[in-house]
């Protein structure tokens, strides 16, 4: 099904990039096959639009062919990628709400506490309980809910695996702000979600019912 | 020392990440221990993040792959340029 399977199966993704760069731009379609998800889902958690979702996730892998010279290597080229749907899914929401949304560089307020919802016990709800799509809606409602500043950290660390240095990178703001807004995200997430999660979460075994 | 609950919510993001200094992370490890509030509220984070990064919470639609790729095709064919030039480079 994949347009370039086993092309050139012994070039590493430096070789890929540097023959695309040398003529052989048909190696994109197989140097971008294994971040097609991630790109996607990055730009899902930000403009939260499977239409609009897909537009910016196109968008960026066309705007990561056209200035594939400009890359570096310094980063990752899976994080340079998800840099440039950050920046593309950005400009849309800012085309789109320029009254409504909050800035983007909002500082976090160092003094205020977020608190977590407390419980007096937990039951593990186990990964089988995604098969069931009301479970994976309320897991991106509530991505969806935070705040952008919030979002792009949880999303970069969380679900993208970029590491505490990448995200600061790719955000521009320092480590410690990546850690404070993590920290906040995670506990935003679990305030919202333990209450919704444990009533979705039945005593019986249904999950495949 | 003894941990507040509160004190101990603060240093969940660092524990899930292991990148407490040992001698905090001690501290939480011993307090967690004792306190079922605090520790279902560890595990309940811990499972939550575990669940939202599963790759299905956010799926890829139908034919998504083949769009993206058939545009790509455009772009590089249609453009008939390498990433460098830019269009007017063609003849």
């Amino acid at each position: 099904m994949r347009l370039m399977d086993a092309r050139s199966p012994g070039l590493d993704e430096a070789e890929m990039i540097a023959a695309i760069l040398a003529g052989d731009s048909d190696l994109y379609h197989q140097l971008i096959q294994p971040y097609e998800l991630s790109v996607y889902r990055m730009a899902l958690s930000l403009v939260k639009n499977e239409t609009e979702a897909e537009d910016v996730a196109q968008e960026a892998f066309l705007k990561a062919f056209r200035n594939l010279a400009n890359f570096r290597g310094e980063s990752k080229f899976s994080t340079w990628l998800i840099s440039i749907t950050l920046n593309e899914a950005r400009r849309r929401l800012r085309r789109q709400s320029t009254v409504r949304m909050e800035s983007l560089d909002e500082p976090p307020e160092e003094g205020s506490r977020v608190s977590p919802a407390l419980l007096r016990d937990w039951r593990e709800i186990p990964s089988e309980a995604l098969e069931r799509k009301e479970v994976r809606t309320l897991l991106q409602e509530a991505i969806g809910h935070l705040a952008p500043m919030y979002r792009e950290v949880l999303v970069m660390r969380d679900i993208e695996d970029l590491s505490t240095e990448e995200t600061a990178g790719t955000l521009a703001i320092s480590i410690s702000s990546v850690k404070v807004r993590l920290h906040r995200a995670r506990i935003m997430l679990q305030k919202e979600l333990a209450p919704k999660l444990k009533l979705a979460s039945p005593k019986k075994r249904r999950w495949f019912s | 020392m003894i941990l507040e609950c509160k004190h101990v919510w603060d240093y969940i993001s660092e524990f899930l990440d292991d990148s407490l200094p040992p001698e905090t992370r001690e501290l939480v490890q011993k307090h967690l221990e004792h306190c079922e509030i605090c520790s279902a509220i560890f595990d309940s984070t811990r499972n939550i993040l575990v669940l939202t990064a599963d790759d299905r919470v956010f799926e890829l639609p139908a034919g998504y792959s083949e769009r993206l790729h058939a545009r790509l095709a455009r772009e590089i064919h249609g453009a008939n340029s390498r990433p460098e030039k830019l269009p007017q480079d063609q003849d």
